[in-house]
């Protein structure tokens, strides 16, 4: 089934920039994730392909500026996804290549023409040192 | 049998004049008429005047499809006879957007100073709003969905027992393409309207190298059309929404050259003013 133009266009646009982008459906199956986002999970996007929710969020460990764990239901996708607003974190994540890098991350609903909704974004943005 | 009439082909704007009188100069209009006599209109350029004119006087209901309202698919709704004619009733389905309903959208055209009649003193005449859920008008079950194009564009498919008909006539699927490679289908805006249509009329606004000036604006090339069409398995498919600066000549050479390079496993026809097709004909 063809994905609504919505979210074709936000794949496109993701494949054109040069921070990460994590994009899901309703259910929060991870859609697609940029080149970007690749070296923050550490898999190729054509290796993974489409990934359940419970795959993705527990695929990179992440931790506050205190240490303690974010559970995956605090993650900003997560949150766009669950309740429809827009969430924002800065944290500490561990992909699969073991590095671990300081970010931020900035995440939205995304809401069709109607009101209908289609997914969520994620950007995610490394803080300089 | 599905009878499909253009009326208008090209795009953007009315392009009359000696140099396109073979393909025709008026904008997006087709005729889709079903076996039990139900008409459809799909869009509503300058061609729409014409095809006003011819219909028959037994009809008592007629629907306008819209895939979006810019200029060239709206501009000759107002000189369409038959939405004078408390006879017939006449239904409007067109995308609205995330402010104003599809009738506010057109009553910006169809007011003074634009235009000196109102949307609202139309006698018979009801709108509805797209996209929705699959629908029907007489013997034809329709299914219409977003496609790439700016602003809130749809397109149609057009299903009745003796085949599909997919009108996608504003539509830039390769946008984002890389390295000219197509993704898989269900990232293919338009795939599930034009999935083995038996006609499919498909925009092929520009040569590859207007293209290149006009990323984005919405339109396919002869070849992402082409491309489209086999991505798709449609198996008759015809170039419209035509460039007002190409001119019969150019038209002709545009398909020569996609017939040459493309090599199509389906059939070609240049989109033509007056061109009949048959849908289900044996």
């Amino acid at each position: 089934m063809t994905h609504p133009i919505q979210i074709i266009l936000m794949r496109q646009l993701a494949s054109y920039l040069s921070v990460p982008v994590f994009l899901v459906d309703p259910k929060g199956n991870l859609l697609f994730y940029n080149e970007p986002a690749e070296i923050v999970l550490g898999r190729r996007f054509d290796e993974t392909g489409v990934m359940p929710a419970q795959e993705w969020s527990s695929v990179f460990t992440v931790v506050d500026d205190s240490g303690q764990a974010v559970p995956p239901s605090d993650l900003p996708l997560m949150i766009a996804l669950t309740k429809r607003r827009p969430a924002h974190a800065r944290f500490f994540i561990k992909g699969l290549d073991g590095a671990v890098r300081h970010v931020e991350v900035a995440a939205i609903p995304i809401s069709g023409l109607q009101d209908e909704f289609l997914g969520a974004v994620a950007i995610f943005w490394e803080v300089a040192a | 049998m599905t009878r499909v009439t253009l009326f208008g082909t090209r795009g953007s704007v009315a392009a009359p004049g000696p140099e396109t009188a073979g393909y025709g100069g008026n904008t997006s209009t087709v005729e889709v008429c079903g076996e039990d006599g139900t008409l459809l209109v799909l869009d509503a350029g300058t061609g729409i005047r014409r095809l006003g004119q011819q219909v028959p006087r037994s009809i008592s209901r007629i629907d306008i499809l819209l895939t979006h309202l810019h200029m060239d698919h709206i501009q000759g709704l107002g000189f369409f006879a038959p939405l004078y004619n408390p006879a017939i009733e006449v239904h409007i389905w067109g995308p609205s957007s995330s402010t104003l309903s599809l009738e506010a959208r057109l009553s910006r055209y169809l007011s003074p100073p634009l235009f000196p009649v109102h949307l609202r003193d139309l006698p018979r005449l009801t709108c509805h709003q797209l996209p929705c859920a699959l629908f029907e008008i007489g013997a034809f079950r329709i299914r219409t969905a977003l496609v790439c194009h700016p602003g809130p564009t749809v397109g149609y498919r057009i299903e009745a027992k003796e085949g599909v008909v997919t009108y996608l006539s504003d539509h830039e699927p390769a946008l984002g393409l890389r390295n000219g490679r197509w993704p898989g289908k269900e990232w293919i805006s338009g795939y599930d309207l034009a999935v083995d249509a038996d006609l499919l009329i498909h925009d092929a606004q520009y040569t590859d190298e207007q293209y290149k000036h006009c990323l984005g604006w919405g339109h396919s090339t002869y070849r992402h059309a082409l491309e489209f069409a086999a991505q798709v398995g449609a198996r008759e498919m015809v170039p419209f929404h035509h460039d007002p600066s190409h001119d019969d000549a150019t038209l002709d050479r545009l398909l020569e050259e996609a017939l040459r390079q493309s090599r199509p496993g389906f059939k070609l026809s240049q989109g033509r003013e007056g061109a009949v097709f048959q849908v289900g004909a044996s």
